[in-house]
């Protein structure tokens, strides 16, 4: 519950509560699960730029933000969801899932491209809602439900592409009535200053927006917090715990929306066997970006400085001009360092409470 | 000379003479040194990639080169990798298409910064559309097609294609062009390339449930050496052929195991593709004229195992 704590200083007038009163602008800070994150963010940045030449141009951080950014979609929901208590292995084929609906509706219906946008949410949704009341009512771990839904989404990916294309690609919808609109939305790039950016680092800094109002200020928050602490306590007070679960699942179902339909959107098709693996890194964003694997503690801005790390590793050593058969190793060290430092922070606060 | 309890023959040792001997091909040119970029398709620790790697550094020693190396199997971080290079400003791209639509947009940007661009190994139908100088590498169809016409003139009747990766154009492309030359019956087995115990029990069970095949196609040199043990453990008959080529394949050439393997020599897309971007920078050359350059297929068989027994060895074939 210390991620909560913070957001609700007295200020000014003496707080009824000694325990929020006395609390100091520094130990607030130290309280914050996303801190020891920041910590290694910055010690990530300040690294490449002194090591990588190119990495400072205006370009190349433009080019680490959209990296970061097609990760950081999927890590907001997937923090929730840890921060919930649970896990989603889905994750990453639900993206592809996503991307496929929308592109075949849309081509074998002949129907405006976001009739087919439309279906897919429909679709994706409900693979949400399947993951949430699996869990709910059969009572197995999320990892398990959700593994069985990650082989079976593979499956269906390659079998229904297969089936309906005839190719393990779909077809480009690129000459389709709603494609130029669509793609504005989900692919288009900005231009800032001379500097293009990408729309999906909007979309993530929005998501990240709504994510933490939705934590910290409203009830909601304070029942995904609730059921990731101990279910049964929340359940004792009367926190809706099976909604709670399936609205987290719901959540992560909408980021793989969004990041399906920028996938479709940006490259006209999309290759059904694409998006195994992906799970882990919107998990790895979120842990570095301290969320507990065990629930109950984190942030959604933590997740963002998470995948901002991973977006500025994996580009900037191709910035430094490095051997990339090294970069599993750095992921590595960076994530196992970052949940230290987590690990650490949290301790220290904790201790001087 | 040798120590006793030395080998004189392989080994490290030989490793580090080979090493040396090829560290000595300094750069024959005077052109300035400028930098190239090559982004391609491939996982994590592919042999494959390492040959093609091996050409494009020694023709980038030879040109004064200083040449990068990057790789994503998802297709959009490949796209992110090749605008990590855009943003670098280097002076030429080399790069896969394996995932062509996903690719359009990177290189378009590369386009407009002025970047010139080559395309190796796949994407020969779209290099010419996304404005690429060339594209080096082999027509999968094409390769497949040899495939069906090599099996009929070992008088094969029933054929087994292993895709090790679904969702791969090139490999639906290869298999495909095989069926459409080869006579006999031919079909398709799926296995997880990942998981090598998995290939080999799906291997196994295919010849176990049809006792009428008998040639097996793997598409990767690796899954050439666990189909013969498959083979092995159905106690079939069939002949074991092969995609792409490495020690073990020349070795099993030699040997009998292997009946023939296809080489797109991939030693030569890396090597060519630097030396193309060279005499681009620097003399406006261009090679094709708008056709893809095929470096591939060529078919190997017992008569060349020994010889490339030795090139395999030091990694360029």
């Amino acid at each position: 519950m210390s991620a909560t704590a913070p957001a609700a200083p007295a200020p000014g007038g003496a707080g009824p509560d000694e325990r929020l009163g006395r609390t100091s602008p520094l130990r607030r800070l130290m309280g914050r699960p996303e801190l020891g994150s920041v910590v290694g963010a910055l010690a990530v940045f300040l690294f490449f730029a002194v090591v990588a030449d190119s990495f400072l141009r205006a370009a190349s951080l433009s080019t680490v933000l959209y990296a970061a950014s097609t990760i950081g979609i999927m890590a907001v929901p997937v923090a929730l969801l840890m921060i919930g208590g649970e896990f989603d292995l889905s994750a990453g084929v639900m993206v592809t899932s996503s991307a496929l609906v929308s592109s075949m509706f849309s081509y074998q219906m002949t129907a405006n491209v976001w009739v087919g946008v439309g279906v897919s949410l429909l679709v994706t949704l409900a693979i949400g809602v399947f993951n949430g009341f699996m869990l709910t009512r059969t009572g197995l771990p999320s990892f398990i439900i959700t593994l069985g839904t990650f082989l079976m989404l593979t499956g269906l990916n390659l079998g229904f592409t297969k089936l309906i294309s005839g190719t393990v690609s779909t077809k480009s919808i690129a000459d389709m009535e709603g494609f130029a609109s669509a793609k504005s939305v989900f692919a288009s790039t900005l231009t800032l200053g001379g500097v293009n950016f990408k729309i999906t680092i909007l979309w993530w800094f929005a998501l990240v927006g709504v994510a933490t109002w939705l934590l910290l200020r409203t009830r909601a928050g304070n029942w995904i917090f609730a059921v990731g602490g101990g279910k049964d306590a929340a359940r004792a007070v009367g926190v809706p715990v099976a909604r709670t679960k399936i609205g987290l699942y719901m959540g992560v179902a909408f980021g793989a929306w969004i990041a399906g339909q920028h996938l479709l959107f940006s490259f006209d098709v999309v290759q059904s066997g694409e998006g195994v693996g992906n799970e882990l890194i919107y998990i790895i964003a979120a842990v570095i970006g301290g969320c507990l694997i065990t629930g109950g503690y984190g942030s959604a801005i933590g997740s963002a400085v998470g995948a901002l790390i991973f977006g500025m590793t994996s580009k900037g050593i191709v910035f430094a001009e490095w051997n990339p058969d090294w970069f599993k190793f750095f992921l590595g060290a960076m994530l196992l360092l970052a949940t230290l430092l987590n690990a650490w922070v949290r301790k220290r606060a904790e201790a001087t409470t | 000379m040798t120590l006793a309890g030395c080998s004189s023959t392989g080994g490290k040792r030989a490793e580090d003479a080979r090493k040396a001997a090829a560290s000595q091909g300094k750069s024959t040119v005077s052109t300035p040194r400028w930098t190239f970029a090559m982004v391609t398709h491939s996982g994590d620790g592919d042999t494959f990639w390492d040959i093609v790697q091996n050409g494009a550094r020694e023709a980038a020693a030879k040109d004064n080169i200083n040449f990068v190396y990057s790789h994503h199997d998802e297709a959009q971080q490949q796209a992110q990798l090749v605008d990590a290079a855009i943003d670098k400003e280097v002076d030429g791209i080399i790069v896969t298409l394996a995932k062509p639509a996903a690719m359009k947009s990177a290189l378009e940007r590369a386009r407009k910064a002025g970047i010139p661009v080559i395309t190796v190994n796949s994407g020969s139908a779209e290099s010419k559309e996304f404005g690429a100088l060339t594209h080096i590498g082999q027509d999968e169809t094409v390769a497949g097609e040899a495939v069906g016409t090599e099996l009929n003139e070992r008088g094969r009747r029933s054929a087994v294609c292993v895709l090790h990766e679904q969702g791969n154009v090139g490999h639906e492309q290869r298999c495909a062009g095989a069926k459409k030359t080869f006579e006999g019956r031919m079909t398709n087995l799926y296995v997880d390339g990942t998981n090598m115990p998995d290939v080999q029990a799906s291997i196994v069970s295919k010849l176990q449930a049809d006792r009428d095949i008998d040639a097996v196609v793997t598409l990767g040199a690796p899954f050439a050496d666990t189909a013969v043990k498959a083979k092995q453990d159905a106690g079939s008959k069939a002949e074991i052929d092969t995609f792409d080529l490495n020690e073990k394949v020349a070795a099993g050439l030699k040997s009998g195991d292997l009946g023939f393997a296809v080489d797109q020599q991939p030693y030569l897309q890396g090597y060519e593709a630097v030396d193309l971007l060279w005499l681009f920078k620097y003399n406006a050359d261009v090679l094709g004229g708008g056709k893809p350059v095929l470096t591939g297929p060529q078919i190997v068989t017992k008569d060349q195992a020994a010889e490339l027994e030795d090139y395999t060895k030091r990694g360029t074939r």
